[in-house]
């Protein structure tokens, strides 16, 4: 078993209007950063998975998205899995 | 008519289902607790009450759905029991799957406390039933996330099975966009899921059922169950 920490990104699913992203480029652009655009607000969150391979920890990860960490209604979410350095390795 | 009112940790209009239920509409009413893992003979009606369960953390009821009750409710509404989710039930039933689509924060971003107007789209429905032909519902409302988004597939679904329920609407009746508090997909206030039996809104009638609170509109909602559960005893 390994140990592996995911990043997790979660916005709202392309089409669907992001108030808070529009509202953050509005007063973005009132105070002079007009070069801002396209600001979209979502969640980050990361946990540890233990699994027997990257791609189990992915597949799993994956599926508690699906299933509680994101609403695939109205949201999209992104992983990002990174090994752990083991105990032993850190030593 | 037994009502089962759902208490999770955070519901806060659980008593006012209760009261409305029983004191108001005349029913009996008992409250379940969200750990319990069955749910007792004789319930006619079990109501997801509003609130914040579970804080709203992750989502809103995105933690109740996972709630040991919530394996219950579902295969009472699979065995057609009536469910009645209001405000924060109503986000726990899409959540659970219960009913499509989901509750978007408000396009205002704020958190709205006020009366709304409802058009009652089907009158044809348990919840339903005993609303007055016509007659434009006045019921509060009061919450951050209640703006009701579907992919265009499922919207257009509950439109042609005329599942859309309650539509808010000016107090002359009329769906426009001003009329809309949150900016929900075709002012919808309120769908039915495909058996008829999984009733969800954003608007509480359990906080309009009594003339000395200054509003009894949401009677209607109980008055309708009730006839409903008559008709299905004789």
């Amino acid at each position: 078993m390994q140990t592996f920490h995911a990043l997790i990104t979660i916005t709202l699913r392309k089409g669907i209007l992001d108030v808070q992203g529009k509202t953050v480029e509005q007063s973005l652009h009132s105070i002079g950063f007009d070069t801002i655009a396209d600001v979209h607000i979502g969640k980050h969150v990361e946990l540890n998975v233990r699994a027997e391979s990257e791609s189990e920890a992915y597949a799993l990860v994956q599926d508690a998205c699906a299933k509680l960490i994101a609403n695939p209604i109205m949201e999209d979410f992104h992983v990002a899995l990174q090994p752990v350095a083991s105990e032993t390795e850190a030593v | 008519m037994k009502f089962g009112v759902v208490v999770f940790p955070g519901s806060n209009c659980d008593r006012d289902a209760l009261h409305a239920a029983s004191h108001s509409a005349g029913g009996e009413s008992v409250a379940l607790w969200h750990k319990d893992s069955s749910i007792p003979d004789g319930i006619d009606c079990i109501i997801l009450p509003g609130g914040f369960s579970y804080g709203d953390y992750l989502r809103c009821g995105a933690i109740a759905r996972f709630s040991p009750i919530m394996k219950e409710v579902i295969a009472f509404a699979n065995k057609g029991g009536l469910v009645l989710g209001i405000c924060n039930g109503f986000q726990i039933l899409t959540e659970a799957g219960l009913l499509p689509g989901a509750l978007l924060r408000n396009t205002s971003l704020n958190f709205i406390c006020r009366d709304v107007h409802l058009h009652t789209e089907n009158r044809s429905t348990p919840f339903t039933s005993a609303v007055p032909d016509g007659r434009i519902l006045r019921f509060p409302i009061a919450h951050g996330e209640g703006n009701y988004f579907a992919d265009a597939a499922t919207i257009e679904e509950l439109e042609a099975e005329n599942r859309v329920v309650f539509r808010y609407c000016t107090p002359s009746g009329e769906v426009t966009p001003e009329a809309n508090p949150n900016g929900s997909a075709h002012n919808i206030a309120g769908i039915i899921n495909k058996q008829g039996n999984v009733l969800g809104l954003m608007p509480h009638p359990e906080r309009a059922c009594d003339a000395v609170l200054g509003n009894s509109d949401g009677l209607a909602v109980f008055e309708s169950l009730a006839q409903y559960a008559l008709s299905t005893v004789l």
